[in-house]
């Protein structure tokens, strides 16, 4: 492991780790209230109304923020189970198993509100014919699953383990979702903003989108880290540090 | 104010997302906090035995 730099090392120490959240957090709160803040009020009042879909467009700003959380958040989750898998780092054990309900409520959200951009649209909320809709239903139910694995088991280690096999396994859905709508004809539409030519959205729209989009990745980092360090105090109670942080 | 509330129409699938989100942001914010409470209430309490 000497390849690792030695500050990753000092931060990935519990007590180094849960002082440094502690510090990061108030920042990430306050960016993510601003972001948020200037994507609502830019996404439901100063951007104009879409020209094929009336006000109906505005579901934009909850539902691809969302969508595009459940994809980050995964690779997060995944990133930290090969970390944990290979060097066993009790922090990227807790990162792993914090991700997961987070990541679940965020792709919860992306198909409870393309339901609700559906219904109008296409005239119906859900269709099993579609892989975009289908394969992100499947990452929602790896997300439970990988929930539900942790406290099944109740030895931490082993429980964060099987977390992170079934997470790197997972995996394999997260190009799935992404691509599904470039590799089959589907009823979803195709990527708006991420595509090589230019976006093809007003800057108008745009805007609050991206705002939005940082606002909850933002967020998702502050209650990431909120979690961790419970986690944190968890594993490691009767340690003098966690003593001292909770006096 | 009354076609702000309205949205072309899309009031019920507009503000239905948005109070989607609004459960779920809620949810991430209360279920960590929950937690550090009852965690600091039992750890104090069990002066915390070695895991």
């Amino acid at each position: 492991m000497t390849w690792i730099p030695n500050w990753m090392h000092r931060l990935a120490s519990p007590p180094a780790f849960y002082a440094f959240a502690g510090r990061l957090q108030p920042w990430l709160w306050g960016a993510s209230a601003a972001l948020l803040g200037y994507g609502l009020v830019g996404g439901l009042a100063l951007a104009p109304a879409d020209y094929q879909q009336g006000e109906g467009f505005r579901i934009i700003y909850v539902h691809v923020p969302a969508a595009w959380m459940s994809l980050f958040i995964y690779t997060v989750m995944a990133g930290a189970a090969v970390i944990a898998l290979v060097w066993r780092i009790k922090l990227a054990e807790c990162v792993l198993t914090s991700c997961a309900p987070v990541g679940a409520s965020f792709t919860a959200l992306a198909l409870v509100s393309g339901m609700l951009w559906g219904k109008p649209m296409w005239g119906t909320f859900w269709t099993w014919s579609d892989p975009r809709l289908v394969s992100e239903l499947i990452l929602l139910f790896l997300y439970v699953g990988i929930s539900g694995l942790q406290q099944a088991i109740t030895d931490p280690r082993a429980a964060a383990r099987a977390c992170a096999l079934l997470a790197v396994v997972g995996f394999v859905n997260v190009p799935i979702v992404h691509y599904s709508v470039e590799w089959w004809n589907t009823l979803h539409q195709g990527p708006t903003i991420t595509k090589f030519d230019k976006p093809s959205i007003h800057v108008s729209m745009l805007w609050p989108l991206l705002s939005a989009a940082l606002g909850f990745t933002t967020f998702f980092a502050g209650v990431l880290l909120q979690r961790v360090q419970n986690e944190l105090l968890w594993r490691e109670r009767g340690n003098p540090w966690v003593k001292e942080a909770i006096a | 104010m009354s076609d702000f509330l309205n949205m072309g129409g899309y009031a019920v699938y507009v503000w239905g997302s948005y109070a989607a989100a609004a459960a779920v942001f809620a949810w991430n914010l209360a279920v960590p906090l929950l937690r550090r409470r009852a965690l600091r209430r039992e750890l104090h309490a069990g002066q915390g035995e070695a895991s």
